[in-house]
C-alpha cells in the first residue's frame, strides 16, 4: 500500500459552500438587494443616533398621553403596558432560549396571588412583600423547569400548558387564594408617602416597568447570557462542546421569564385591587404568547409593537361592535400570511 | 501524559464500538488517530468528549477523571473539540461564534448583565478581545462581522477551530480538519496546526484521512481498527507496520494512498 501512486486528492470543492443551499429563499435578508418597505423602514432606525432619538419620542409620548386623552385611553394604555412587560419576558423564554410556553399566565398568578396573599392577609408591607413574589416565582420556574427541559420543544409545550393550569386550578380550590371568587381589597401601595392609587399614577407605574423591562431585555440581549441562550437554540450539542451548560442556560431563561411573569402580575394585582383565577387562564397565556409571535420572536421592538396590537386591537375595532374580535382574528391571519415571521422580525446579518 | 484512557469500551446496542481501548496523549504533542471508515474514531472523541459514555473504563485528563462529565465540564477542564461536519452557529456572526469558546471561562450572570456592572463590562470587553485574537490567529480577522454561513467552507473550518481555540484548551481534537479542503488549504491547515502547539502550547489529538498530511504533521499516530488499537508509534513505523496494511486493505482509495 505505501507503494501504491499517491492519488490526487478528490476534487476539492472548495470555493462553492454548499451551506448557501438552506438560506437561498432568503437571501434578500442576508444579502445587499432589492429591499422591500418593511426592511426599509426598519433600517431606519437601525443607527444609534436615530434610536436615540425614537426612544425620547416615545417616552414623551406615552408621558403626555394621560394628560390629552381620557381616562378610559389610559387604562387600555396601562393594559398594553402590562402587556409588553409579560411579553418581554416571555420573549426571553421562547424567542430567546427558543422553548415553547404556553402556561406563561401561571408565573403571572404566582407574581399577582404571592404579593397579595402577604399585604392582604399578612398585613406585609407591599414593597417588603415584592422579593417573596419574585422568589415564588422564580421556584415556580425551577419547579417546572427543571423535569422538563430535556423534552423537546412540542412535549414541552403540553406540559407547561398543563402547568398553567394546575396553578390555576389550585388558586381556585385554595381558601388562603380565595377560591373561585379569588382575592379583592388589595391594598394599594405606597411610595415615599406618594399613596399609588388613581389610574393616571398606575399608568406611571407600568411607563416605568415596561422601561425597565425593555433596558434590562436588551442589556441581556447583549451579554454572556443572551448569546448563551442563542448558542443553545441554535444547536444544543455545539454549544455543549463549548462549554455551555445547556440545562442551566435554559433553566435561567426560565426563570428570568418568571420573575418578568412575576413583575407584572404584581403590579397588575394592585392596580386592579382584585384578582381571581379566570384573570390567569389559558387564553391569558395564548394571548401572551400571540403578541411575542405576531411581533417577532427575538426582537425586542417587535415584541412591543406585538403587545400594543393585541392590547389595542380590538379595542380600536369597538366600532364593529360584535364583529370586532371576528375582524380582529382575520387581520392577524393576514399578518401572519403575509408576514410569517413576524411583522419586526429578528433580522440577523 | 496529558490525556489517558484506560481500559475503556462502547458499545451501542449489543454492538461493540471501542473495545478495551489504553489510549494517552502527551502535552505539548501533536498525535493523529487514524483507522479505516467505522473504526471508531469519532465515538472515541465523543467517549473523550462526554458526549457517549463508555460502559467501562477510566477516562482522566492532567489526573482528573473526566469519565462521565458532561460534555460542558469536560470542556471546562480544557478539551475543546471540532466536528467532523461544520457545526458553527450558522445565523450567527463569525465573532459571535468565537465568543461562544469564551463562555465557560467568565461568569457573569443575569444581574450583572442587567445592572452592567463594571465587572461585567470589563469581562465582555475581555471576552471581545480574546475572540478577536482568536480570530486573528486563524488569519480570519476581518470577516469578524460576517454570517457563519456565508463564509467559504475552508474559512468556516478554521472559525470552528477559533471557536475551539477560545475555549483556552489543553487539548484540541480535531475531527477530519482537512475535509472537503483543497491543497493549498491543506498546507495552511498543517502550519496553523503547528502554531496551535509553537505558540499556545496546545496538545493536538487529530483525526484524518489524509494521509499525506498525517504523516507531514504527526509526531505520534495511533491506529484504531474495529473498536481496538492495532498499533501506536511515530509515522515511519506506522507506515511500515503490516498490521496497519492489513487494516486498510479493501478500503477506498483514498485510504489506500498511504
Amino acid at each position: 500500500m505505501a507503494k501504491s501512486e499517491p492519488k490526487p486528492t478528490p476534487v476539492s470543492h472548495v470555493d462553492e459552500p454548499e451551506l448557501h443551499k438552506h438560506d437561498s429563499h432568503e437571501t434578500d435578508v442576508h444579502e445587499p438587494g432589492p429591499r422591500n418597505l418593511f426592511q426599509r423602514l426598519y433600517a431606519a432606525f437601525e443607527s444609534p443616533g436615530r434610536r436615540r432619538a425614537l426612544h425620547v419620542a416615545i417616552l414623551a409620548i406615552l408621558i403626555v398621553t394621560p394628560w390629552i386623552s381620557s381616562q378610559y385611553t389610559t387604562v387600555i394604555l396601562t393594559n398594553a403596558l402590562l402587556y409588553v412587560v409579560l411579553c418581554l419576558g416571555l420573549n426571553i423564554v421562547v424567542g430567546y432560549a427558543g422553548l415553547l410556553d404556553l402556561g406563561y399566565a401561571a408565573f403571572f398568578a404566582v407574581g399577582a396571588y404571592t404579593v397579595s396573599i402577604l399585604t392582604q392577609q399578612f398585613g406585609v408591607n407591599f414593597w417588603a412583600a415584592i422579593p417573596f413574589s419574585l422568589m415564588a416565582a422564580a421556584l415556580a420556574g425551577v419547579i417546572i423547569g427543571g423535569p422538563t427541559l430535556r423534552l423537546r420543544s412540542d412535549y414541552l409545550a403540553i406540559v407547561t400548558l398543563g402547568f398553567g393550569e394546575i396553578v390555576r386550578f389550585t388558586a381556585r380550590n385554595l381558601e388562603i387564594t380565595g377560591g373561585a371568587s379569588g382575592l379583592s381589597h388589595i391594598p394599594e401601595p405606597s411610595l415615599f408617602g406618594w399613596h399609588i392609587d388613581s389610574s393616571i399614577d398606575f399608568y406611571y407605574v407600568f411607563v416605568v416597568l415596561a422601561v425597565l423591562a425593555y433596558i434590562a431585555s436588551q442589556r441581556l440581549f447583549d451579554s454572556r447570557l443572551g448569546r448563551a441562550w442563542l448558542y443553545v437554540r441554535h444547536d444544543e450539542d455545539a454549544a455543549e462542546a463549548m462549554g455551555i451548560n445547556r440545562v442551566a442556560t435554559k433553566l435561567t431563561a426560565y426563570v428570568i421569564g418568571a420573575i418578568f411573569g412575576a413583575i407584572g402580575g404584581i403590579f397588575f394585582s394592585v392596580n386592579l385591587g382584585a384578582i381571581s383565577p379566570e384573570s390567569f387562564s389559558f387564553q391569558q397565556s395564548v394571548l401572551i404568547l400571540l403578541a411575542v409571535v405576531l411581533g417577532g420572536m427575538g426582537k425586542i421592538p417587535g415584541v412591543i409593537l406585538g403587545a400594543f396590537i393585541v392590547v389595542l386591537g380590538p379595542e380600536l375595532l369597538r366600532d364593529f361592535g360584535t364583529l370586532r374580535l371576528l375582524i380582529f382574528a382575520v387581520l392577524l391571519l393576514l399578518i401572519m400570511l403575509f408576514r410569517p415571521s413576524g411583522i419586526w422580525p429578528e433580522k440577523r446579518s | 501524559m496529558l490525556l489517558q484512557l484506560k481500559q475503556v469500551s462502547l458499545s451501542f446496542a449489543g454492538n461493540t464500538v471501542l473495545h478495551d481501548v489504553n489510549f494517552g496523549v502527551d502535552a505539548g504533542r501533536i498525535h493523529s488517530l487514524i483507522g479505516p471508515n467505522g473504526a471508531g474514531k469519532t465515538s472515541m472523541f465523543n467517549v473523550i468528549t462526554g458526549f457517549y459514555r463508555p460502559q467501562q473504563g477510566d477516562i482522566t485528563l492532567d489526573g482528573e477523571r473526566i469519565v462521565k462529565r458532561k460534555p460542558h465540564a469536560v470542556t471546562r477542564l480544557g478539551i475543546a473539540r471540532t466536528f467532523q461536519n461544520v457545526r458553527l452557529f450558522r445565523e450567527m456572526s463569525v465573532l459571535e461564534n468565537v465568543m461562544a469558546g469564551q463562555h465557560c471561562r467568565t461568569r457573569a450572570g443575569a444581574l450583572a448583565a442587567i445592572l452592567r456592572l463594571p465587572s461585567q463590562r470589563a469581562e465582555e470587553r475581555r471576552i471581545l478581545e480574546t475572540s478577536l485574537e482568536c480570530l486573528d490567529f486563524v488569519d480570519l480577522l476581518g470577516h469578524q462581522d460576517r454570517l457563519a454561513t456565508n463564509l467559504a467552507y475552508g474559512h468556516q473550518r478554521r472559525v470552528e477551530i477559533a471557536r475551539a481555540l477560545a475555549t483556552e484548551p489543553k487539548l484540541l481534537l480535531l475531527d477530519e480538519p482537512a475535509a472537503g479542503l483543497n491543497s493549498h488549504e491543506k498546507q495552511a491547515l498543517i502550519e496553523l496546526i503547528r502554531r496551535i502547539r509553537d505558540e499556545r502550547g496546545v496538545a493536538v489529538l487529530l483525526i484524518e484521512h489524509d494521509m499525506s498530511l498525517v504523516m507531514n504533521v504527526s509526531e505520534r499516530i495511533s491506529v484504531l481498527d474495529h473498536g481496538s488499537l492495532i498499533t501506536e508509534g511515530d509515522p515511519q513505523t506506522v507506515q511500515n507496520d503490516p498490521k496497519v496494511i492489513e487494516a486498510y486493505l479493501g478500503q477506498d482509495d483514498e485510504e489506500l494512498a498511504l
